[in-house]
């Protein structure tokens, strides 16, 4: 994939992409280039309208996370826990420390198994000419071994500490349903210290991949981590300066409708903004653990990166970071013993928003409650949402900069794929 | 191929996905320990989620999701042309699922709300039934994968379809779950169908009858029992409307 950038010579082009694969939901991709000048390049959201904010009205506070959850079958742990700090915040409950963390161990399993399923069965098949990761299981065994061993600890952990995989059922208004056992986590524990060879393994297989050479300048939003690097709550922070505390999210996104696109977009100041691991990567960099930053380190990776390809080494870098940082919280769980894991909630009118960083980025859900302690009105603005924009015009400066001598419709239509699918698009997620 | 003296089949599968979550498709990428010969067994001929390849020459069309658009009616329609067996896989695709909730609310109001004025197409939320003939309904928010490795043993081995007849309720018994009616919460678990393992009364939550009645479901002694310990005519239908898959219950 070495590209060359010579100044672009009379060449016409064309990529019709309808429904692109190896991406969860439907988008397309449409270039047109004629006598060397881009006619038009577009990326078009035709996923079904869904109508989660209408369907959320009326629904008791107990079954709003359930409900929010099925927005996504891929983050469900994060639309849960945003949905239910949404609540927390309407009712001013104040969840244990205990939920607190295991709230945490649950949102690192997401993104394990989100950022796996992502680098190795979507995004790698680009980098190995391959169709899709399942030629792999011949192919590369030890690759394909890798993936699903590092996927299928993530899910253990998910099911462990939210009840289940996809959908959970633990993470509750209030906190967590129950505190797992002891050795079940002490036995995760022992299974998150094999997974550190399998990711020095991934990092090897990742170094073999050539990234396009693109940048584009980006304005990069996620949560800000004070501390530690954020997943749950706290305030927002723009790579251009801008900071919000979390229930001012209206001005880090101003949603807004467009003709051709099921999915609103979003902007700040320019044209758009990115989120997702990379945005996340650049805004808190040195709150990485330190094992992460030395992966980070090995492929020169720094802050601030406005390559969006290399959304997909952030992803790994933050694999790193949840499985390091999962055996931190695990014996600080094991070592603080048997607690309670559910406040009292009291239903009361008010108006609440929660923002969590799924792993394809920042993600809010805002509600507002009766005195039943039902929903009268809610929004949600998701990842993706907030990347439709950007992807659009990253694909335009990404044309008109290879539209060049020797590109052919065949190349250009997999480099366009393989940038889009650099941003993990979650697609019918963000149309909701 | 013979395994245990038994011919393999290798069925020719596709997936498809409408309006919904993804969610089930990605649990046949799950449960990794059996990942390889899960794969092994079968033959995944288009697969837009996880794969690049696409034929139309498939026996199996596991469809996920609920019908939502037009142009969705005419893409189910034509899968069912191609396709030997037609499974719905999941709550959406069997029942129409959470994504029918939104048929309680008035569709140009929704479309203003979300999209001020400049609304989408969409039309009422139906199940894959309301729309072509199905072969085969296996339901579940998400689905068990566990369940569809069941279906693939059928069609590659011949081995006998799972049947649950049976409620939740005995697979919390099965795993010594506390009932969570003792704890003083709603549970559609005496009414709802078995295959799940029950994850959600273990996992701190009353079951909210994703995969549809058990077989002769005993309404009138749930209702009773609901209605005993004090939960309102409102609580209960709220469960019961949830997933869709309780149309039969007034």
């Amino acid at each position: 994939m070495t590209l060359s950038q010579e100044s672009p010579k009379k060449i016409d082009l064309h990529v019709d992409v309808h429904h692109l694969t190896r991406v969860e939901g439907h988008g397309n991709i449409k270039v047109r280039v004629v006598g060397g000048q881009l006619a038009e390049a577009r990326w078009d959201i035709v996923e079904t309208p869904r109508f989660f904010e209408v369907m959320l009205k009326g629904k008791h506070y107990t079954a709003a996370g359930i409900l929010a959850a099925r927005i996504c079958g891929i983050c469900s742990i994060a639309h849960c826990l945003a949905s239910v700090r949404a609540t927390e915040n309407a009712f001013g409950v104040t969840v244990p420390e205990s939920a607190a963390k295991l709230r945490l161990l649950a949102k690192h399993g997401e993104t394990l198994q989100s950022h796996a399923l992502h680098v190795f069965f979507l995004a790698a098949p680009d980098f190995l000419a391959l169709p899709s990761a399942i030629p792999l299981k011949d192919l590369k065994p030890e690759v394909f071994g890798l993936a699903a061993r590092l996927k299928g600890l993530a899910n253990r952990i998910c099911d462990v500490v939210a009840g289940r995989t996809t959908h959970p059922v633990s993470i509750q208004v209030g906190g967590m349903g129950r505190m797992p056992d002891k050795y079940v986590l002490q036995e995760l524990k022992s299974q998150l210290k094999r997974a550190v060879d399998d990711l020095d393994a991934a990092v090897a297989v990742f170094q073999t991949f050539e990234i396009p050479d693109f940048v584009r300048e980006t304005e990069f939003v996620s949560l800000k981590g004070e501390r530690t690097y954020p997943f749950i709550g706290g305030r927002l922070l723009s790579s251009d300066g801008a900071e919000q505390p979390e229930s001012d999210y209206r001005a880090m996104t101003n949603e807004y409708v467009t003709e051709d696109n099921t999915s609103k977009w979003c902007k700040i100041s320019r044209e758009s903004i990115a989120v997702g691991a990379l945005a996340r990567l650049n805004n808190n960099y040195h709150r990485l653990h330190p094992k992460a930053r030395e992966v980070a380190v090995q492929f020169a990776l720094a802050p601030v990166c406005h390559n969006p390809f290399m959304n997909n080494v952030a992803q790994l870098v933050e694999c790193v970071h949840a499985v390091h940082d999962s055996m931190r919280i695990i014996d600080d769980l094991v070592d603080a013993g048997p607690a309670e894991t559910m406040a009292r909630v009291k239903p009361s009118p008010g108006q609440g928003v929660g923002a969590v960083e799924a792993p394809r980025g920042i993600l809010y859900h805002d509600y507002e409650y009766d005195e039943q302690g039902r929903i009268v009105r809610a929004n949600c603005v998701v990842p993706t949402t907030q990347n439709n924009a950007n992807i659009h015009y990253d694909l335009k400066a990404f044309v008109e900069r290879f539209a060049v001598d020797g590109m052919t419709d065949e190349k250009l239509e997999l480099l366009c794929s393989t940038l889009v699918r650099a941003y993990d698009p979650c697609i019918s997620c963000s149309v909701h | 191929m013979r395994f245990l003296n038994i011919e393999q089949k290798r069925p020719r599968i596709a997936v498809f996905d409408f309006t919904g979550c993804e969610g089930c498709e990605l649990q046949l990428v799950n449960k990794e320990e059996t990942l390889g010969p899960f794969l092994d067994a079968i033959e995944v001929v288009s697969f837009r989620e996880a794969s690049t390849a696409h034929s139309d020459d498939y026996e199996v069309a596991l469809i996920d999701g609920a019908v939502t658009r037009p142009d969705e009616v005419e893409r189910l329609k034509a899968i069912r042309k191609r396709a030997k067996l037609l499974v719905a896989m999941g709550s959406c695709a069997c029942f129409g699922g959470v994504a029918k909730l939104k048929n309680a609310f008035d569709l140009d109001e929704a479309n203003r709300e979300v999209y001020g004025d400049l609304p989408k197409e969409t039309i009422p939320a139906m199940a894959v039934k309301d729309v072509v003939t199905v072969d085969l309904q296996v339901p579940g928010c998400p689905v068990s994968k566990s369940e569809i490795e069941r279906v693939v043993q059928h069609l590659a081995y011949d081995l006998p379809l799972p049947s649950y007849a049976y409620p939740v309720c005995l697979e919390c018994k099965q795993r010594y779950t506390v009932c969570r009616f003792d704890l003083g919460e709603l549970c559609l678990g005496p009414i709802t169908r078995a295959g799940c393992n029950a994850p959600c009364p273990a996992g701190g939550m009353g079951c909210w009858g994703c995969r549809g009645p058990a077989e002769s479901a005993n309404y009138e002694e749930f209702f009773a029992l609901a209605a005993e310990r004090g939960f309102s005519e409102e609580e209960i239908q709220d469960r019961l409307r949830f997933f869709g898959g309780f149309e039969e219950v007034k």
